[in-house]
């Protein structure tokens, strides 16, 4: 069968499943729901499967994307009803359909951060992220390296208790979290006490929608 | 979820281990609910769903209607810290209710070393610790598993011990609290009640007395107690409630897969071996029944391993056509079987072939000791020839790597048994020079030693354990004597073990030393990072108590053990007759050759096990 595509959401209790524990989630899913996964040939086959942009623990989204290939043909539109009646909690699946675009086209995601704050801020934030630079120490696997956020962010704007921005998933990659740390990097005063990201649509280098 | 575990789970290690919320949890409608039921294991989340008696009790408790049984893990160091500081009280994993809002508090408890996360989970709780201390009915607070064959060092904590399998008792217990509950009995009453189900050890009904040498006088029963508690078995073990709906876990934990239990009990009779003598008599299920578990629970879970357990997994009479039947079904599917803890002596090279075609893992080997001599005296009846004709057969297999596990400060043990661990290993080697299928890659051969630690219902139970000093002299001998670069020696420290030695035997007594270790830090101590020697040395120290009196001192036959009113079904007198043929080095044949009349088989109507 072609390269298949399933769009689900992770949120709730499922946000703190990482995404090599989700791998593993998704495969024994497939399993429950009998529809077989390919695998792989050789020595030590494993299931092909692969997750667009993975998720950080604690991180909600609307929008993932997950392209696999099943070993007999099923009808596409049994595909997420059967899957969903055997997920853990917090993982819901959207639809099933073939895979057309490659997840290397990817660009732009647009995310949503609810602020727990005392104080409503929202002119300050917006010009504090106006600045032509935002320079932010990242964590690295080769250590800490100053990252300047700005350019990875396409847009940005706050409401009294939280932001909307589209910010780039691949090169370079912006974890929201960042423009949390920003705050308490450079403004402590404005950042939140508390704040929860949820990814809300994927889209192209020319801001169409990615599915 | 509440906002502050909200807050907490971005910051601790693993937020998965928990949330809850995996595929099979159960959950049900509180108001159809009258009996809340928090079952604890004292560990990590990774440990305590790997547990398969927690699945079997988690769905058996769920099956009693209106009664809803959660889990409850103990949360590691940095969450515990999170926990206090931010008024967190222990929740439970399907509801996120606090266990304080629960009717009964379970613990499984099957490693000494875990008592302390019993007083701390209580605490987290917000439980008054001691048993005296909560007058009330609710919350009930009880206990199974296997270190409940000796419950005294807990006496003082638990309200009621469940001796031997759950799966009947658990329910019965259960039903006459939920009496209680409706007819306002008071704790006391429903305590002198609970005592007369079978199996139920009510500690409080029990009175201690010493001697003056600090042996113990006399546990006199009150209230219509009974004077001796019986383990409780399933009889019909091949009809038995088995688990194949699990939860399954969206982390990773320790034994992550399917686990089938093939059977109870163990034919060997190994006399180091608690295991051996406390789950007799044995009882089989049939291939039938076990391909049909298997499948049903790798279906219903997903799970792409499944794995054989039982205390001799190769012991097993129908072995061969259980794996085929498994394998049949799981390799086209590509799941794994894997197959644990095998014995030299009747490994079967067309079963590891099979396995071996869905993965291979490596291979382990237990021969205990490293003389015949000692061997015998342990009943551990494997020969040097066993072990190396398997290996042999391994080798040209393919196989290149084998782990050697041994046990250090075995009763009768002297230096040339030692030396032999050092003799056998070489033997393993040169086997391999000779046999190897490829020469290529090398060999790595692990030897793994540990400080034996003598267990009550075993018949090495009167023994005294070395001292952690002896244990070092003989680690460095066999270090000293290990000069291949192919051998690779792991030995265990003798800390933890001494502290698990002075539990396993230890009376009533302890409890304070339990307590006091707890209350100046002491927790997750079954992980050696944080296992303190001092902790409990000054904890013993300040109670007035020498840990070497339970550790290293040899028991006369006379004497009466703190465990002496529990009865594991097997006769003192046969485990003493063990003893006696340990010395003189003579073998007893298992169980499936010749019935030694051990006393468990009294447990099964019409008096046999075996099948």
């Amino acid at each position: 069968m072609d390269k298949l595509r399933l769009r689900f959401t992770k949120t709730g209790r499922g946000i703190y499943i990482s995404h090599l524990d989700l791998m593993r989630t998704m495969q024994r899913a497939f399993f429950r729901a009998e529809l077989p996964l390919k695998y792989s040939e050789g020595f030590n086959p494993h299931a092909q499967i692969s997750i667009a942009m993975p998720l950080s623990v604690g991180t909600a989204s609307l929008c993932e994307l997950m392209d696999f290939r099943l070993d007999k043909d099923v009808e596409l539109s049994d595909i997420p009803v059967r899957l969903d009646a055997v997920m853990p909690e917090g993982i819901e699946i959207l639809e099933a359909y073939r895979a057309v675009r490659k997840f290397r086209e990817l660009k732009w995601l647009r995310v949503r951060g609810d602020f727990e704050s005392d104080n409503k801020k929202k002119e300050q934030l917006e010009r504090f992220f106006a600045a032509g630079s935002i320079v932010v120490p990242k964590k690295t696997k080769r250590g800490v390296i100053d990252m300047d956020i700005k350019p990875a962010i396409r847009s940005i704007s706050f409401s009294d208790d939280g932001l909307e921005a589209v910010v780039s998933v691949q090169e370079p990659t912006l974890n929201p979290e960042l423009l949390v740390q920003a705050l308490n990097h450079l403004a402590p005063a404005l950042a939140p006490e508390f704040a929860r990201f949820t990814r809300l649509e994927f889209y192209d280098e020319n801001m169409e929608m990615f599915r | 979820m509440d906002k502050k575990l909200e807050k907490v789970l971005r910051r601790v290690q693993k937020p998965a281990r928990y949330t809850g919320g995996e595929y099979n949890q159960i959950i049900k409608d509180k108001s159809e609910v009258d009996l809340r039921v928090a079952f604890c294991f004292p560990d990590t989340y990774e440990i305590g769903m790997s547990n398969l008696g927690m699945r079997i009790l988690y769905g058996i408790i769920n099956e009693m209607p209106g009664v809803w049984c959660e889990r409850v893990f103990a949360p590691w160091i940095d969450m515990e810290e999170e926990m206090r500081q931010e008024g967190i009280p222990l929740w439970a994993l399907e509801s996120g209710d606090p266990v304080s809002d629960f009717d009964a508090v379970a613990f499984s408890l099957g490693y000494e070393m875990a008592y302390t996360n019993v007083l701390n989970m209580l605490d987290l709780a917000s439980i008054p610790l001691k048993s005296a201390d909560r007058p009330g009915l609710v919350p009930l607070v009880f206990a199974g598993g296997t270190s409940c064959c000796n419950p005294e060092p807990l006496a003082d904590y638990i309200d009621l011990f469940a001796i031997g399998e759950g799966e009947d008792m658990g329910r019965e217990v259960l039903e006459l609290f939920r009496r209680a509950k409706k007819e306002g009995w008071s704790k006391k009453e429903f305590l002198r009640r609970a005592a007369n189900i079978g199996g139920v050890y009510v500690p409080s009904l029990y009175d201690v007395k010493y001697n003056n040498d600090d042996t113990i006088a006399a546990i006199e029963p009150k209230d219509g107690a009974p004077e001796v508690v019986t383990k409780r078995i399933v009889e019909d073990f091949e009809n038995s409630y088995f688990p194949t709906k699990s939860v399954v876990p969206s982390t990773e934990i320790v034994h992550d897969r399917v686990t089938l239990e093939l059977f109870r009990g163990c034919i060997r009779g190994c006399r180091f071996c608690q295991a051996g003598f406390a789950y007799r008599p044995v009882r089989i299920r049939s291939v039938e029944k076990l391909v049909q578990q298997g499948i049903e629970s790798l279906r219903n879970t997903g799970y792409q391993e499944i794995s054989l357990s039982s205390l001799s997994s190769s012991d097993y009479p129908g072995l061969k056509e259980l794996c085929d039947g498994l394998l049949d079904w799981c390799e086209p599917r590509n799941i794994n079987l894997s197959l644990p803890s095998l014995r030299a002596d009747n490994l079967s090279m067309d079963i590891m072939k099979r396995v071996q075609r869905v993965r291979k893992g490596g291979l382990t080997f237990a021969p205990e000791a490293g003389t015949q001599r000692l061997r015998d005296a342990i009943n551990k009846n494997v020969t040097e020839e066993d072990l190396l004709e398997s290996c042999r057969v391994a080798f040209e297999g393919g196989w290149n790597g084998v782990k050697l596990y041994f046990m250090l400060g075995l009763p009768t043990e002297t230096d040339e048994d030692v030396l032999g661990i050092a003799d056998l290993a070489h033997k393993v080697l040169q086997t391999w020079k000779s046999h190897a299928k490829s020469k290529s890659r090398g060999v790595k051969i692990t030897v793994s030693t540990s400080c034996f630690v003598p267990k009550p219902h075993s018949p090495f139970q009167w023994e005294p354990r070395i001292t952690m000093e002896e244990y070092r002299r003989r680690v460095k001998l066999l270090a000293d004597n290990l000069r291949s670069k192919a051998i690779n020696y792991n030995w265990h420290d003798p800390e933890t073990s001494f502290i698990e030695a002075v539990l396993s035997r230890g009376d009533r007594r302890l409890g304070a030393v339990i307590e006091l270790v707890w209350q100046s830090g002491g927790r997750m101590e079954a992980w050696s990072e944080n296992f303190s020697l001092e902790r409990w040395l000054a904890a013993f120290e300040a109670c007035g108590l020498d840990p070497a009196f339970y550790a290293n001192r040899a028991r006369s036959r006379e004497e009466l053990m703190p465990w002496y009113r529990i009865n594991m079904r097997v006769r003192p007198e046969h485990l003493w007759r063990e003893r006696e043929r340990a010395y003189s080095c003579v073998l007893t044949p298992d169980c499936a050759a010749h019935c030694t009349d051990c006393g468990a088989s009294t447990l099964m109507k019409g008096g046999l096990c075996c099948g």
